[in-house]
């Protein structure tokens, strides 16, 4: 039995459609737009889950299996006799789980955004824009052939570069997006090359022969592709590590990750959507279509993902701690929680409880998506009271913005993993698989769980705590929470984070397809949660109150704080700790290097290249006899060269 | 019986340059007895005739050798040429607003024409006396187009460079042809091609041709008298230098070398190499630059010629094919691009990148035509552009030298910057006066329909390679 091909087609469609509806008439649909394209996004989230429903619960078991199904393979190019280009559709566990991820959030944002973007100007091709990005993230996921993925892989970039441009009279939204563009267009380079070598290595680019090619050792096409070789590594390992760079780019895994924090320029919906939710996890996705061939035949390259995973998210964790804009430290937190699920990938086995980090890592992506959503949408809340994306200029709005504060709190809780929140399922299992595969991957994995707490917590408290609430009679800004366009998707959202957590994921999604009981070990959790709290109390101790007058901050304490020996004592060295050690020593310098090595390096390419370009200008003289003189020298130089030297 | 048989088959096989000839014949007439004015149905007869021209080309059943070898005719020669008539037929519809002011529109299309016919010659020369011929038939023509603009200096000094740089680099070739001769005995292509010996006056003869080839396709470091002439021609000829012209000796270059200098192989594979590295990262920086729309486009044709000889070092039928299949694409990605920029300059008199701020204002449908055809040139998938450069690459591929792969992949990068800085301008930036509504007439309007259908389609139809695949395979 198959599940319904026109009703998973549709799921694409529908925003495609609605992208060229909008482009062509948008201006004179107006404010109608905005309706249009929730409506139809909406239709396209309830087919995705009309179709979850069936693969998961009908139609996708076989013998205990969930299978890949390929529902729908038009022949497309003949590239060479053997590999050939195919459009299709394939629904597998992860697949399906995407197609919800990406509608749902899609959807919220586009509820989201009426009110956000209420009487923006270009309203409609905002619209129109995110239509255009919903269709390309969901022809990614449904990709059934390696190449399709490629030309979706661009269609994301294109889309996200137009969104992260959409202030297009901000300079620093335009040289945003261009760098955006312009870094994961290396990484895609990565991934175009790997492509290739795969395909030809394998004589395909269909995935299910693809990876059935490439795993059976007896196979002479994964003979082949061992036995040829590039500088001392197999033609193999170079092309799952290039597409790993291609993954890397989009996913912003360290050093490619320069261009996500400055992407925060684009509207605040669309860093909910895209950087956030949905398009930065599609490396993350990559790596796990093509698992079974880096588990199985390549573990070498596995290991690289495991340790560029860990060591970005460590890295993006200690940024994040230094970060006062508070879309940049949700930036630096997305990146350091897809370093999470890098690095689950990369210390997961294939079959049975050895999988169990392939399947952290998609439960990560899964409940990320809905706190990260919620904590991007809270932050726009946030940014539309205040117009500042400044720390500084918040704090006490607990009180102006009520459900603001109580949704960030859930999705703060959920990101810093304490129970019950989502997040602490998926972190549970991702870092239950760490342990049993590596012990350094592992205790690095707490320190940054732990760092995660503080600075969310730390963002929590100088948003929401930290100083007075604005009185009303000096408050200038007349509005308090947004519009019920903007809360409703809160309020689900906040749900989601609390609920989805206790959805038994080994059921749904694993590696090789077979049940995988989420065992739940609470002598386990102990430290993972027990640091948690102890990054959030910390927070608490220098955020919360940070401000207020002595007097005041005795009573909201409790008395056992309130006293001499906090003050004296455990303060200061709580203060020295972090505020000299980890903000000097890590956190400071780790952000100079940011900014100044991985963004002067990417600056100095772009910088000679212009410059050279400069240099060669005189030689475009204008004088034809000079011409000549060069037309005469290349000839010489190449008869020289050809002739005699080569 | 048997001369009637001779006559038949001497029409068939010559049938496009024929037709060509026939076309010139009626504008010939027609000029002739013209009077004050010419006749309003002279223009669109022509674009009618030549679209015949076009569709014969296409059936891929001419084949033939005519005088003793010194006119081959195969299923490929005869698409090129059908490709190379197409994208004349696609300028001629958009100069038709330009030519409409000007006194002596019936001669530009006749040396069009003439030029036209003059490559059509040259892919079929199977001799080095008849390939010279119709070089120089191919040449002539577009140095008195490009003094078109009679009353504009630039535009005299433009036809002046050509001219010199023409003469110059005919020089070479002619050098090159005498040394083949001298080393061969003969001038017949197949004999030529049997009789190499593996001296080094051959692989300097091998040199001295391909420098006169590079001229043409305007290949680094033989590319300067480019910038100038495309930016002082008109720009329906600007078009046709950037793009007919350089495909037909494209084309003509794939004969020279995969059925001529065949023995020589290696050696051209590595001369290709570092003449299309070169040309691919000096075009790139050139264009980047570049202020003038004009110019942008010319410099980074040069970069697309680039692209074009790493298809060409594959040396195999998958080479001939990528090469003309990017020529069918680029046709439609750089017309559409100069249809737009002709309409612009010809209703305002603007070729900057700055005056194009804002364009999508007053002209939204004229600039998503224009941001479509940067998008093929810069290789966006799904774009046509994209299977083009793809095909090409993975045809130089077959060598797996991966520094050429690096080199050309990085240049897609590189270009991508300047090509997005354009549609930047165009759709994202503004101005205070941008540029007014510009109207479309209906011709300009049917060229730009081909090429936009062309770019977004060529990509989708899977059996356009196919179809010139097998054709290929044959040559």
């Amino acid at each position: 039995m198959m599940p319904d091909t026109i009703l998973i087609a549709l799921i694409p469609i529908i925003p495609f459609l609605c992208f060229l509806l909008l482009g062509l008439t948008g201006k004179k649909l107006g404010a109608f737009s905005g309706l249009l394209g929730t409506a139809s996004m909406a239709v396209s989230a309830g087919f995705a889950a009309l179709t979850a429903y069936q693969y998961f619960f009908h139609v996708g078991k076989i013998d205990g299996v969930f299978q890949k199904m390929v529902v729908f393979n038009y022949h497309w190019l003949q590239f060479t006799p053997e590999i050939s280009i195919n459009m299709g559709m394939l629904l597998d566990p992860i697949s399906v789980m995407m197609l919800v991820v990406v509608t749902f959030v899609s959807l919220m944002v586009h509820i989201y955004s009426l009110g956000y973007m209420k009487g923006e100007e270009r309203f409609s091709v905002f619209y129109s824009f995110l239509s255009l990005f919903t269709f390309s993230m969901l022809g990614l996921v449904l990709s059934a052939n390696l190449f399709q993925t490629y030309i979706f892989w661009e269609l994301v970039g294109v889309s996200s570069f137009l969104l992260i441009g959409f202030y297009y009279t901000k300079p620093s939204a335009v040289s945003a997006s261009k760098k955006a563009f312009i870094v994961t267009r290396f990484a895609d380079l990565g991934f175009l090359i790997g492509i290739l070598i795969l395909g030809f290595n394998a004589k395909t680019l269909d995935f299910g022969l693809l990876i059935e090619r490439l795993i059976h050792v007896e196979s002479p096409y994964l003979q082949t592709a061992i036995a040829s070789s590039f500088m001392g590594v197999s033609a193999l390992t170079w092309g799952l590590l290039l597409i790993f760079v291609g993954g890397a780019g989009k996913s912003a895994m360290f050093p490619l990750h320069v261009w996500l924090p400055d992407a925060m320029e684009g509207p605040t919906p669309v860093s909910a959507l895209i950087h956030a939710a949905t398009m930065v996890v599609a490396g993350v996705f990559l790596v796990a279509r093509l698992f079974p061939i880096f588990i199985l035949s390549c573990p070498v390259a596995l290991d690289v993902v495991a340790y560029v995973g860990i060591f970005s998210s460590l890295f993006a964790a200690i940024i994040a701690c230094t970060q006062t804009d508070i879309k940049r430290v949700l930036a630096y937190s997305t990146m350091s929680q897809i370093g999470y699920m890098m690095f689950a990938l990369g210390v997961s086995g294939y079959e049975g409880e050895a999988g169990l980090g392939y399947m952290g890592s998609m439960f990560h992506l899964f409940t990320h998506a809905m706190f990260k959503a919620l904590l991007f949408l809270g932050a726009g809340s946030v940014i539309h009271y205040i117009h500042s994306n400044e720390m500084k200029d918040m704090g006490g709005l607990r009180k102006a913005m009520p459900i603001t504060h109580i949704t960030f709190l859930i999705a703060c809780l959920a990101i810093a993993g304490i129970p019950p929140f989502a997040g602490f399922f998926s972190k549970e299992e991702i870092l239950a698989a760490a342990f049993h595969k590596n012990p350094v991957i592992f205790y690095v994995g707490l320190i940054t769980a732990a760092m995660t707490a503080f600075y969310m917590f730390r963002l929590y408290f100088s948003i929401f705590w930290n100083k007075p609430t604005p009185s009303a009679g000096h408050d200038h800004h007349h509005h308090g929470e947004g519009p019920f366009t903007m809360m409703l998707p809160l309020f689900i959202l906040a749900l989601c984070s609390i609920s989805v957590g206790f959805i038994p994921f080994g059921q749904f999604v694993t590696a090789d397809g077979q049940f995988l009981a989420n065992e739940f070990h609470p002598m386990f959790s102990i430290a993972p949660v027990s640091l948690a709290l102890g990054g959030i109390f910390l927070a608490m101790l220098f955020y919360k109150n940070a401000n207020e007058l002595p007097a005041k901050l005795a009573v909201s304490m409790s008395v056992l704080y309130a006293s001499a020996y906090r003050k004296f004592y455990i303060d200061e060295v709580y203060l020295f700790v972090t505020k000299r050690l980890i903000f000097n020593l890590l956190g400071r310098p780790a952000a100079w290097f940011d900014r100044t090595i991985v963004d002067g390096l990417m600056n100095l390419i772009g910088g000679l290249t212009s410059g050279f370009a400069e240099m060669i200008r005189g030689l475009q003289s204008g004088k034809v006899q000079s011409y000549a003189i060069w037309f005469f020298a290349g000839v010489l130089g190449f008869a020289v060269l050809f002739i005699y030297l080569w | 019986m048997l001369l009637e048989n001779n006559l038949l088959n001497f029409l068939l096989v010559m049938l496009q340059e024929l037709g060509l000839t026939a076309i010139l014949i009626v504008l010939l007439f027609a000029k002739l007895m013209e009077g004050e004015k010419t006749s309003p149905m002279l223009y669109p007869l022509v674009m009618v005739l030549l679209l015949g021209h076009v569709l014969i080309s296409f059936d891929g059943n001419t084949t033939g050798m005519l005088f003793s070898g010194m006119y081959v005719n195969t299923p490929l020669i005869g698409m090129e040429k059908g490709i190379l008539g197409l994208g004349t037929l696609l300028i001629c519809l958009q100069a038709g607003t330009w030519l409409k002011n000007h006194k002596h529109s019936t001669e530009f299309i006749m040396l069009l024409i003439a030029t036209l016919m003059g490559m059509d010659y040259l892919l079929s020369a199977g001799n080095l006396l008849m390939f010279y011929l119709a070089l120089e038939l191919s040449t002539i023509p577009l140095a008195a187009l490009c003094n078109f603009d009679l009353e504009k200096r630039r535009s005299s000094e433009s036809a002046m460079k050509l001219i010199l740089s023409s003469a110059f680099s005919s020089g070479i070739l002619l050098f090159g042809i005498s040394m083949l001769y001298g080393a061969t005995g003969s001038l017949n292509f197949i004999e030529i091609s049997r009789s190499f010996m593996g001296t080094e006056m051959e692989m300097l003869a091998l040199i001295f041709i391909f420098s006169g080839f590079a001229f043409k396709i305007a290949v680094v470091p033989f590319h300067f008298w480019t910038a100038d002439v495309y930016e002082g021609a008109p720009i329906p000829v600007t078009a046709f230098l950037s793009v007919i012209s350089k495909g037909a000796m494209i084309f003509a270059l794939t004969t020279m070398l995969y059925k001529v200098f065949g023995a020589y192989a290696a050696m051209w594979y590595n001369i290709l190499f570092v003449a299309s590295a070169i040309t691919m990262t000096l075009g790139n920086l050139f264009a980047m630059r570049q202020m003038n729309i004009k110019r942008f486009l010319a410099f980074s044709s040069i970069t697309q010629a680039g692209y074009l000889l790493l298809g060409l070092s594959g040396a195999s039928a998958e080479g001939a094919t990528s090469v003309v299949y990017f020529m069918l694409v680029y046709i439609f990605s750089n017309l559409g691009a100069f249809g737009v920029l002709a309409l612009v300059s010809a209703a305002t008199g603007k070729e900057e990148i700055h005056d194009f701020k804002g364009f999508y204002k007053n002209n939204p449908v004229l600039s998503w035509v224009f941001a479509l055809s940067l998008f093929s040139l810069a290789g966006i998938p799904p774009t046509a552009g994209f299977f083009g450069k793809l095909f090409l690459i993975t045809a130089g591929a077959s060598r797996f030298n991966m520094p050429f792969l690096v080199i050309a992949a990085l240049n897609m990068v590189i270009s991508l910057f300047y090509y997005l800085k354009v549609v930047r301008a165009m759709l994202v930036e503004q101005q205070d006066e941008p540029l007014p509504t510009i109207a479309v007439p209906f011709y300009a309007r049917i060229a730009l329909v081909v090429c936009v259908a062309g770019v977004l389609l060529t990509g989708f139809f899977g059996q356009i390679y196919e179809y010139i695949h097998t054709l290929s395979l044959g040559f």
